[in-house]
């Protein structure tokens, strides 16, 4: 296909290298270094979507991130992104687009209709229609309006792309490589500082590239192309395009997103798709320039309606017509600059100037090329359906009220320019205190609140001399303070053409009897009338009105219809502008992918994996794994065809009757040392520490300030003044905390010091009525009888060559060990625990056994000690000690904890002793009770009892410690069950503890 | 993401960190009585002011100190930090 709307010559672009790409499933070509807006636009392509709400037809508004609707579904390498915008897609071989929001397809779009019914789709016609009845909500109304406002379609696959994520540091970032950036990269770069220089585009140089100026004898853009090279030689500064600071943060922390194979067919190998940058900078230079701002007149939506600074980049830098009878409607100069470069290219532009007589270099010479200009002139209204076709201009009166006789004019474009809007997000994210500009109509950048300036046309100053001045000395100044170094750069000499003021007009009158769609935001489908219907109805803060309206909401963040909004409101309430002011800018700026915020951390990545020194014997033998916390434990060891419920059973069964082991690496521990660490262990445990002897472990619960249940453990006396404590698995990290938190803040005379030894030891838990006999094989010079290990003793021994700490403790109440060697000698252990173990019926337990075991035997864990829980609710109220003081114990005397009938662990069988107990029912008195069902209490914890041979759980019921013999009911509504249960004890195995002892 | 100045660190992000409430309440000593008033305001009762306020921080990823900073709370400002043993003035 020809690019009937490609110039013969000029631009930036790369015309010895033709692309081929894909459109809506039609071959185009363009040429390297177009995006996919610029190479549509010279195929002749105008129609791109459908709009957000009536479904309009849409074309280009922009020509890069100003853009606010002309966006794609894009396929790249098997892969698809929704929303992006064509001005900002470089073009790659291959590339494949399609329109989003059409149905059946852009050129008949069925949703159309939406346009024609407009009169039901005014300001908050969401909020008044669907709100009845309710029922419809989630059948009806919700599928309707996603179907019919969806944009594009997030892929459901996975991403297979590589995301990254950077920290960096800087003494200057500077945001844009406009001339204010450059300028002010180069004075701050020679003063030696730190300097990163970001650019959003592909090309460096922003307004240089398209104005007509000169520079020290160059013109603007071999000025840049000079300074960006000499900037990337320099050790001290870093370069980067493709890359949009989006976001300012606290503490001048600002996020930016890199682009770096967006641009390519396929990401390189090793390589990222995109990057995103934490920058922490000392000072920041916001270089962000301005957005033209559209004059609102009718049908101003139609494809073919351009912001007259993208024809003209469009032109300049891709060397493409975006029409071929062009009217260009402004009403400043800038309209003149776009109008001269039609004429250059040997096309006759007609002017619409809504002023009367202005005068300046730019506007004589216009004239002096012969192009048709009309003073005092608007256009009425765009007419055409799909593309721009003709206009119906007229003459406007002085005041700017009355329109003369239409005339209709054909066209196939029209630009138009209602002069510039600083880019001031990144100023106001960071909390500047934006102030109105009179002169510019637009607020501008005020008082700083954290380390940042706003240079050039973002601060509101348009002329070149004056912006590369006021960077120079604004780079320079500001870098000398941080490197002590003073290195003037001479001052170029500017050449550049004057403009006159421009005319404060942005919205042209409709003419009688017309009742057209004037267009505020572009992206949301925002017109003058819904903002009128919204003050109507009250709406008064320009807040509300946002969101009523959605004016200037989602991924544009009203970059082209902010100010114009801003107008209406302001003249319709009849205040001034900075009177109603302005919403708030939020990041990002511009849309990023999910994929660049997750970065690395995803699937397995998003924590890490901690794997015990015994984890590759797991492995070898059959271990199904769990993640717990971010450990990684075996929750079964699978023997044949086994499933969860036969391993687990088979396992318990013999810990109960022969002996198991089971890795106890994961439980948090903690090394505490020092004269006053007994004094330390009186404090945060609930019961009494200070008579512990050398060589004992004792059980601890500690609370909360509040009296909650925080964690429970056993804690041994090595020596004199060093301790052992072990913590569970979920609360060491916590636990840590919580005693620095004592020791450094509120008792810091206590002399002790606290450690985590978790990684240090390897732990394996050796249990069952043979775990003696287990014991006697693997330290046969240690005594480790009855009496000379009793429980809760502790010893040091010889495991074959390797010291190790045997600690006489039970989680599963049978007579148990649990023995501890430095992590390296882990898996040496685990094998010889397994070697001499044989002979006795050794089998490895998981998770899952350790869990019934400790549910039959009524030991409570986290389920139970599940941050709501106080001692009593647990039957740990005899460890509270009546003697001393502790952290939580006033919290204890509290009502509501004291009260009679307070919950307590109880323990459920169901009657029919066959029906296993989801975990999380509740319990209730009568399963007919009308909702809502007084819930008595709920199962926290169930198992299958190995010991009786039916199911067991443990709940934490009202009034527990009198419920015992009760017939209730446990209701699951999730699981759709009614079992009818007998309470009892929640010690149902062994309720005296003697196999402890034994 | 705050700045934060570690009086033992230095500058470090504010991801090292962990937050740890009111640094003005000081803990009842062990062991003394006090009235239900008293304790209901230790344990839960706080200002939640606007503007200055002093706050434990532990630099967890770090030293493991637990440090007292003065941050307004509207703007995220940090004006002062100390170490624990240093009084608040």
């Amino acid at each position: 296909m020809i690019q009937s709307f490609r110039l013969e010559s000029g631009g930036l672009i790369n015309r010895d290298k033709k692309i081929s790409f894909k459109f809506n499933g039609k071959n185009y070509y363009g040429y390297e270094g177009d995006t996919l807006a610029s190479a549509l636009i010279a195929n002749g392509v105008h129609l791109i979507g459908r709009s957000f709400k009536y479904h309009r037809p849409r074309g280009f508004f922009g020509v890069g991130v100003d853009e606010p609707y002309a966006i794609v579904q894009l396929y790249r390498n098997g892969e698809t992104e929704p929303n992006i915008k064509a001005t900002e897609q470089e073009l790659f071989e291959g590339l494949e687009a399609k329109s989003v929001n059409c149905w059946p397809s852009v050129n008949f779009d069925v949703g159309a209709i939406n346009n024609f019914l407009k009169i039901f789709l005014p300001a908050g016609f969401y909020y008044k229609t669907f709100m009845w009845p309710k029922s419809f909500w989630y059948k009806i109304y919700e599928p309707f309006i996603r179907r019919a406002a969806g944009l594009g379609t997030a892929s459901i696959k996975h991403d297979k792309e590589r995301y990254e994520h950077k920290y960096e540091y800087c003494d200057v970032l500077i945001t844009g490589s406009g001339p204010s950036g450059l300028a002010s990269a180069y004075s701050a770069a020679k003063n030696g500082a730190k300097v990163i220089l970001a650019e959003d585009k592909s090309r460096f140089g922003g307004t240089l590239l398209t104005s007509e100026v000169n520079i020290g004898n160059q013109s603007g853009k071999e000025w840049a192309d000079s300074i960006i090279s000499e900037l990337k030689e320099m050790p001290n500064v870093t370069v980067k395009n493709r890359s949009q600071v989006f976001g300012y943060y606290d503490h001048n922390m600002l996020v930016m997103s890199e682009r770096i194979s967006d641009h390519l067919p396929k990401t390189k190998k090793f390589h990222p798709k995109q990057r995103l940058w934490y920058i922490r900078a000392k000072e920041v230079l916001i270089s962000s320039g301005s957005i033209e701002r559209p004059i609102v007149f009718g049908n101003n939506d139609t494809p073919g309606v351009m912001l007259s600074s993208a024809a003209k980049e469009y032109m300049k830098v891709y060397g493409v017509l975006v029409g071929k009878k062009p009217l260009v409607f402004t009403n400043n100069d800038s309209g003149y600059e776009t109008a001269i470069e039609f004429k250059k290219n040997g096309i006759n532009p007609i002017i619409l100037d809504t002023r009367k007589e202005p005068q300046s270099e730019i506007i004589e010479e216009a004239k002096n090329m012969n192009i048709n200009i009309k003073n005092s002139y608007v256009v009425v209204a765009a007419q055409g359906y799909k593309k721009v076709k003709s206009a119906d201009i007229a003459k406007i009166s002085d005041n700017k009220e009355e329109l003369g006789s239409i005339e209709n004019i054909e066209c196939d474009c029209i630009c138009v320019s209602g002069f510039w809007t600083p880019t001031i997000h990144l100023a106001s994210q960071s909390g500047n205190k934006t102030k109105f500009n009179e002169d510019i109509d637009a607020f501008v950048p005020g008082i700083s609140k954290q380390n940042e300036k706003t240079l050039g046309a973002a601060n509101g100053i348009y002329t070149l001399e004056e912006t590369l001045k006021d960077s120079f000395e604004k780079g320079n100044q500001i870098s000398k303070e941080i490197t002590n170094n003073d290195n003037k750069v001479s001052f170029p000499n500017v050449v550049e053409k004057k403009s006159t003021v421009h005319d404060k007009f942005w919205c042209v009158p409709l003419p009688k009897g017309k009742n057209y769609k004037r267009f505020l935001d572009f992206q949301n489908d925002v017109a003058v009338s819904d903002i009128e219907i919204a003050l109507k109805e009250g709406y008064r803060s320009i807040e509300h009105v946002k969101r009523y309206t959605t004016l200037g909401m989602a991924t544009d963040q009203g970059k082209t219809s902010n100010l114009n909004g801003l107008q209406l409101v302001s003249k319709i309430e009849n205040k001034v502008v900075p009177a109603v002011g302005h919403t708030t800018f939020r990041p990002p700026y511009s849309p990023v992918s999910i994929g660049a915020i997750v970065g690395r951390e995803v699937g397995k990545h998003s924590k890490p994996t901690r794997k015990s020194p015994m984890h590759s014997w797991h492995e070898k033998n059959n271990a199904v794994f769990v993640d717990a916390g971010v450990w990684l434990r075996p929750r079964y060891y699978k023997r044949g065809e086994e499933n969860l419920f036969e391993a687990s059973k088979r396992e318990a069964k013999n810990v109960r009757t022969n002996v198991g082991v089971c890795d106890v690496t994961t439980l948090g521990k903690i090394d505490i040392k020092g004269p006053d660490a007994a004094e330390l262990l009186n404090r945060v445990y609930t019961n009494a520490w200070l008579k512990l002897p050398v060589g004992k472990a004792r059980y601890g619960v500690m609370l909360r300030e509040d009296g909650i249940v925080m964690d429970d453990g056993t804690t041994t006396r090595i020596s004199e003044n060093h301790y052992h404590m072990t913590t569970t698995t979920a609360q060491a990290a916590n636990v840590l905390s919580h005693l620095e938190y004592y020791l450094q803040l509120v008792w810091p005379e206590l002399n002790v010091n606290v450690v985590s030894t978790t990684e240090q030891w390897a732990g394996a838990a050796i249990a069952g009525p043979k775990s003696r006999e287990v014991l006697r094989k693997l330290f046969p010079k240690s005594d480790v009888t009855n009496e000379g290990l009793p429980f809760m003793g502790y010893m040091e021994g010889d495991l074959f060559g390797v010291k190790a700490k045997i600690f006489r403790i039970s989680f599963s109440g049978e007579l148990a060990y649990e023995v501890n060697v430095e992590s390296d000698n882990g898996y040496f252990m685990w094998k010889k625990i397994i070697e001499v173990g044989e002979e006795f019926g050794i089998q490895p337990y998981g998770t899952e056994a350790l869990s019934t075991l400790r549910i039959e035997m009524g030991h409570v864990a986290g389920s139970e000690l599940d941050g709501r829980t106080i001692p009593y609710d647990n039957s740990l109220e005899g460890l509270l000690s009546k003697k001393k003081d502790f952290i939580g114990k006033r919290s204890l005397s509290r009502k509501a904890f004291a009260a009679e009938d307070r919950q307590k662990i109880v323990g459920v069988v169901p009657l029919d002793k066959k029906t296993s107990i989801p975990e999380g029912s509740h319990l209730v008195k009568d399963s007919n009770a009308p909702l809502p069902n007084p819930k008595l209490g709920y199962i926290s914890a169930s198992c299958w009892s190995v010991e009786h041979d039916n199911p067991f759980s443990l709940a934490i019921l009202k009034d527990g410690k009198n419920m015992i013999g009760e017939k209730l009911f446990v209701m699951s509504p999730l699981k759709n069950k009614v079992i009818p249960v007998e309470i009892v004890s929640s010690h149902y195995v062994d309720p005296k503890g003697e196999r402890v002892r034994s | 993401m705050l700045h934060i100045k570690c009086p033992h660190c230095g500058m470090r992000s504010q991801n090292e960190f962990s937050y740890g409430g009111d640094a003005t309440v000081k803990r009842p000593e062990l062991g003394k009585e006090i009235s239900d008033q008293d304790w209901d305001n230790f344990v839960y009762n706080r200002k939640s002011l606007r503007g200055k306020h002093w706050e434990f921080w532990q630099h967890l990823s770090g030293c493991r100190q637990w440090i007292k900073v003065q941050r307004d709370t509207a703007t995220h400002e940090i004006f002062k930090t100390l170490k624990a043993n240093e009084e608040i003035s």
